[in-house]
């Protein structure tokens, strides 16, 4: 009966219990939508940015980062293969050598980076075949290169066309030669879209006269969860000799971004959870004022104190409850819409986004832990929002509280 | 066989100790025997509320005390006291007595679940209830679907239901019409008559005063007189 009595008790005043259901609803839509929104964003930045390029983790010469030429290469043979290979963490390792030099076609010349790499450990990690959108993939040996597709616009290139590659090699050698375009490839985020050539890893090295040296490893690891971990491993396994980056030590500007604008999520959905504390406290309020003379005379003919605050907490967690779970079976279709349908951003901001090397892009992510933070933080509100009746119950008197 | 149901002794209650002190009851020494059927009167602000008040436990005396069934009830605090309360005393108010958004049936079932009693007593005794205050038909019917009379009436079944020792009942004519208040007279003094049930009215009301066998009469918190006029004889209003 007390259940039944505390249901009913909800809807003794059903404009208000509405309004206050629709407050929450609304905030837990809001707040489900933009973190799946952000997570989304950012799963996606990580993926472009990310693991379609620069691996979770990277091994290089000690010092590369800092001064990234050649002449900061390392020696690449299989015991330090052996070393990294152990992990079962590790899903895959991609040996590269990597430099800036000059495309040339015809009149036109860029900048870009060279990256050799090994064909197959590259599509292993990176998936690089599935990016070509014109022309094939190459093989190991083949002196052929494939070139990002925004390179190959600039530099106005089609499959089969040749193009004349020019720079400095291994300790300050002449490196200068001509490959014909085998494949061109996609890739989501511009920066990388409109700067990589890639080169099979021995041609690179012969063309670098860098025999047998390497830039970076490209670690992949199959939980990006655990990346703090595997770099703390490899740290260990490698010596001092060797320098080991997480992505968010690569790129740092795209991980304060990401830190940042987490932040400025908290801010909001702060901001928004207070706003929805002050309604449900409203409500509360309104609701013990009014039920005063009520509260006194079921103190008077035997209820306890702690019983009645019990039901005016339940009452809190049920009006919200319902209001979350609205605000759940709303959200889920919007979520699952714009997972599959992202938004895609135009115009002045899409411009900004890709100058920071963003897609502009705006898929939100499914992560049924969004769906239960959030549910759970609306839930911790109103419990202690809940606690305030149980507080003022205590304090009632029930012969002053049947005065009128 | 003591049938002494209360005892109070020198109940004092004082508002305003620390300024001008106030005696809302001066010395008041009370003893209500079972089967008693005990109007208190008096003109406004005489101490009848707050009388009533002690006696059921609801506010403490500033000096005396008040024995209930062997238990000082003064003493009581907390849970004890609201236990006693829910166990011993039977409470009509004057108004706003049901909670509105139960049915009768479930507002006289109520009290009894704070009771924790089995289910299959509680539906039985509501029944029997029910029909001692002739409203059967109207168990689903929630107080705003009743009239003033019949929500007072689901009011004294509400107070007889957890079997009290007594019942308190604070000017529960009031805001009755006259057939009203003499449906509910008759229900409780049928309920004193047959059941022994001993009733304890505060009332201004003249109707209430000549039914009861006993009259209580306050004055500035003090009892100037205590009658026992001649006995109950209506059974009708």
């Amino acid at each position: 009966m007390i259940a039944k009595l505390t249901w009913r008790n909800l809807w003794r005043n059903r404009r208000r219990t509405l309004i206050t259901m629709s407050s929450v609803t609304f905030a837990v839509f809001l707040a489900i939508l933009m973190q799946s929104f952000q997570k989304g964003i950012f799963d996606n930045l990580v993926n472009n940015v990310v693991s379609f390029y620069y691996g979770y983790i990277q091994v290089h010469k000690q010092g590369y980062w800092n001064e990234q030429v050649l002449d900061n290469s390392f020696f690449y043979d299989d015991s330090l293969v052996m070393k990294l290979s152990g992990n079962p963490d590790i899903k895959g390792i991609t040996p590269r050598i990597e430099t800036f030099l000059l495309a040339s076609v015809g009149n036109t010349t860029k900048g870009c980076m060279l990256v050799g790499t090994d064909p197959v450990k590259e599509n292993l990690l990176t998936g690089l075949e599935a990016k070509i959108v014109e022309g094939k993939y190459f093989t190991n040996n083949e002196q052929a290169v494939l070139i990002a597709e925004g390179l190959a616009g600039k530099l106005k290139l089609s499959v089969d066309d040749t193009i004349i590659l020019f720079g400095q090699g291994y300790h300050g050698a002449m490196a200068a030669a001509k490959y014909p375009v085998r494949g061109i490839v996609h890739f989501g985020s511009p920066a990388l879209n409109d700067g990589l050539l890639y080169l099979p890893l021995t041609q690179a090295q012969f063309f670098l006269s860098a025999e047998n040296m390497l830039t970076s490893l490209a670690v992949g690891i199959h939980e990006p969860e655990k990346m703090p971990a595997i770099q703390q491993q490899l740290l260990s396994v490698m010596g001092k000799s060797y320098e080991v980056m997480n992505w968010k030590e690569l790129m740092p500007d795209i991980a304060n971004h990401i830190k940042a604008d987490g932040s400025s999520f908290y801010i909001f959905t702060g901001i928004l959870y207070l706003i929805i504390a002050f309604g449900i406290f409203g409500t509360i309020l309104m609701m013990t004022a009014e039920r005063q003379y009520e509260f006194g005379m079921l103190i008077a003919i035997g209820m306890k104190k702690i019983s009645l605050g019990k039901m005016l907490l339940f009452e809190t967690l049920l009006i919200t409850l319902l209001g979350v779970i609205l605000g759940l079976l709303i959200s889920l279709p919007f979520v699952f819409y714009f997972d599959k349908t992202p938004l895609r951003i135009t115009g002045k901001m899409a411009e900004a986004y890709e100058r920071f090397g963003f897609e502009a892009l705006f898929p939100a992510a499914v992560n049924s832990s969004i769906f239960i933070t959030q549910s759970l933080i609306v839930l911790v509100i109103a419990f202690l929002i809940g606690l305030y009746p149980l507080w003022h119950v205590s304090t009632i008197n029930p012969v002053l509280a049947m005065k009128k | 066989m003591n049938n002494t149901v209360i005892d109070a002794h020198n109940l004092t209650r004082i508002y305003d100790e620390n300024t001008i002190p106030v005696y809302a009851l001066n010395s008041v020494h009370l003893h209500i025997t079972k089967g008693e059927f005990t109007a208190i009167k008096g003109p406004s602000g005489s101490g009848k509320t707050t009388l009533l008040n002690m006696l059921g436990g609801l506010d403490e005396p500033t000096e005396g005390y008040v024995n209930i069934n062997g238990t000082n009830i003064t003493q009581l605090k907390g849970n004890k006291l609201i236990d006693f309360r829910l166990n011993n005393i039977g409470f009509v108010f004057q108004s706003y007595n049901l909670i509105p958004v139960l049915t009768a049936q479930e507002n006289i079932e109520f009290i009894m679940l704070l009771q924790k009693r089995p289910k299959a007593e509680r539906e039985q005794r509501v029944t029997e209830l029910l029909k001692e205050v002739g409203l059967i038909e109207k168990a689903g019917k929630r107080p705003g679907e009743l009239s003033g009379g019949q929500q007072q009436r689901v009011a004294v079944a509400r107070a007889l239901a957890p079997k009290p020792q007594f019942i308190l009942a604070d000017e529960p004519t009031a805001n009755l019409d006259s057939v009203s208040a003499g449906n509910l007279l008759d229900i409780m003094a049928k309920l004193n008559r047959e059941e022994k049930m001993t009733f304890i009215f505060s009332t201004h009301d003249q109707r209430v005063i000549d039914r009861a066998r006993r009259v209580i009469t306050l004055e500035d918190g003090k009892i100037v007189s205590d009658t026992t006029p001649a006995p109950l004889v209506h059974t009708n209003s």
